[in-house]
């Protein structure tokens, strides 16, 4: 098991955000995970990426336990967050932006310069084992919001991300981008990587999810492979319809 | 469907003859070509081996400050103190070797002014997240004030034991080439260096184009904006020290309004005060332009009440290609 939470909560004051909740998250899985605003999404995924302690509970990768302080502990794990603003900077190459803060230098000691060469080799190797049609050398300023989301996946791909937190990445573009971007959720979990999808979509979630988990003030109420659930059950899950175990 | 996206990756989004069209500082440079052109045909006393030292020469001071400037401008900051810093610096200069101190001293001392300066701006505006123009705007005060009190507001113009080897650093020249533009060139080779082929150059960039990206990626953002306003208060500060060799005197009225132009030349180069965008090459250009557009107007025995009016004409001029080619885009 790559990712295990066992009995993790989260309180903020008096409020409940996250309620005893327990995983198993498998590598090689597309995880949709699914819930209102405010069922604790966000905060349940804000801990996985270090930015929250659990307030209960013990997390654990790959059966060692894990106490993360800050992200960039989260980060060394190999655990990399997609932002939903993604968090690019407009003004440089898709390159510079998939190495930015881990930019390739080339050189001895401290005469050392930025080997533009490599790194856009490299971006480029990325961008096509991810099948996208983002170019290295490009600003992202000129990019699609799907060629947008290639540079943020393919930054979390020289890192050698075992886990990718995924933040609403198919709202606000257009439907042939959205289809782009499960297509790289597709390349990123063929790689063996576990993706955890948070998404309002269903139509997203079906199409590309392996298993789902629905989420409810704060508590989990479902959990389970997509085959064997639907839509409408999700929805009513979602919403209180359906009383979830 | 392979081939169509390997043709699509393969084809070049834009040439590099459309890059260049497309570079503000590409424009400004062909207009102070053309203008030279025209000078030299239009004037006698354009194109003789005086005038173009001189011109060469009164670019200098302008265009060092712009090249810090420019990295102020690129992080989205701005720094309206480098007039009175040159000023507070070519005081300390003035101060310390009229009190009979070597010139080492002086020079030890006036960059320890500037870089303490810096620093200051810096930590207040990085680290305490004040507005980059307030804080400059106290310093722009505070600075000249500074020199006044230093100078108990008088002229220096002797410099002590090393008086002669300050004025042949400011005034000299090495094949006919005034030392100030020696320097000029120095320091935006490697500010050009710096800002493509370093890390921190990168950052530089990264911050103007998303500060909020930059720190979700764990630059070192506060650091680096501290160096750069150190660097912006460096070159205010060496662009004093010469100065102060080639005027031969220091009054406390130096640099006034200085920041305005070193803005200007900035801008005109290619800096957008938006952040994010600028080269070390596009304020020497844009300094160049400036110069150029001064020099030309007393040639042509036009008067002098006219340069604000030309050189703030250029300043909107050069932003306006900018500005048509956004509005391309956006359609």
């Amino acid at each position: 098991m790559l990712l295990e939470l066992s009995n993790i909560s989260k309180h903020f004051g008096a409020i409940q955000a996250v309620n005893d909740i327990s995983l198993s998250l498998e590598a090689g899985q597309v995880v949709g995970l699914m819930g209102d605003n405010g069922a604790g999404k966000s905060t349940l995924v804000k801990m996985i990426a270090g930015n929250y302690r659990p307030s209960h509970g013990t997390m654990r990768l790959n059966g060692r336990d894990i106490v993360l302080h800050r992200p960039i502990e989260a980060r060394q794990f190999g655990i990399e967050i997609v932002h939903q603003d993604l968090a690019l900077c407009d003004n440089l190459s898709a390159a510079a932006n998939v190495f930015l803060g881990r930019e390739l230098r080339r050189g001895i000691g401290p005469l050392r310069v930025l080997d533009y060469k490599a790194m856009y080799r490299r971006a480029g190797e990325i961008f096509k084992e991810l099948r996208s049609e983002t170019r290295a050398r490009d600003l992202v300023k000129q990019m699609s919001g799907g060629q947008r989301q290639a540079v943020a996946i393919a930054r979390t791909m020289i890192s050698e991300a075992k886990i990718v937190l995924m933040d609403e990445p198919t709202a606000a573009i257009s439907v042939r981008q959205v289809a782009e971007v499960l297509h790289l959720i597709r390349q990123l979990r063929d790689r063996g990587i576990l993706v955890v999808l948070i998404s309002h979509r269903m139509p997203d979630v079906f199409d590309v999810a392996d298993r789902v988990v629905v989420m409810r003030r704060g508590r989990k109420v479902a959990d389970k492979p997509i085959a064997e659930t639907s839509p409408e059950e999700v929805t009513g899950l979602i919403t209180g319809a359906i009383e979830g175990g | 469907m392979a081939t169509t996206l390997h043709q699509t990756i393969e084809r070049r989004q834009r040439t590099l003859g459309g890059t260049i069209l497309a570079n503000q500082t590409f424009w400004v440079l062909i207009a102070v070509i053309l203008a030279c052109i025209f000078l030299s045909f239009a004037t006698d006393s354009f194109a003789t081996a005086k005038n173009l030292y001189n011109i060469t020469r009164n670019v200098t001071f302008v265009a060092i400050i712009a090249l810090g400037m420019t990295l102020v401008i690129i992080t989205g900051g701005i720094d309206l103190s480098v007039g009175s810093v040159l000023c507070l610096c070519s005081m300390v200069l003035a101060v310390t070797m009229h009190a009979g101190y070597g010139i080492e001293t002086g020079i030890a001392a006036s960059v320890a002014t500037a870089l303490v300066i810096g620093a200051f701006n810096g930590v207040l505006i990085a680290y305490l997240g004040f507005p980059p123009f307030v804080v400059t705007l106290g310093m722009l005060s505070v600075a000249r004030s500074l020199a006044m009190v230093a100078s108990n507001n008088t002229v220096v113009f002797e410099f002590g034991p090393d008086h002669d080897k300050l004025l042949a650093l400011g005034g000299g020249a090495v094949f006919g080439v005034a030392n100030p533009v020696i320097y000029m060139i120095v320091l935006a080779l490697l500010t050009g260096f710096v800002l493509r082929w370093t890390r921190i150059g990168r950052y530089i960039y990264a911050i103007g184009g998303n500060e909020k990206a930059a720190i979700a990626t764990g630059l070192p953002v506060r650091p680096v904006k501290v160096c750069v306003y150190m660097i912006s208060a460096l070159s205010a500060g060496v662009a004093g020290i010469i100065q102060t060799g080639w005027l031969g005197a220091v009054t406390t009225n130096i640099g006034a309004g200085m920041e305005l132009q070193v803005i200007a030349a900035a801008v005109i180069g290619g800096g957008n005060l938006a952040g994010g965008v600028g080269t070390a090459f596009g304020a020497l250009v844009g300094a160049a332009l400036i110069e150029v557009i001064r020099n030309s107007l007393g040639l042509l025995g036009i008067n002098a009440f006219w340069q604000g009016t030309f050189i703030g004409s250029a300043t909107i001029l050069a932003v306006l290609f900018d500005r048509v080619r956004n509005f391309r885009q956006s359609e």
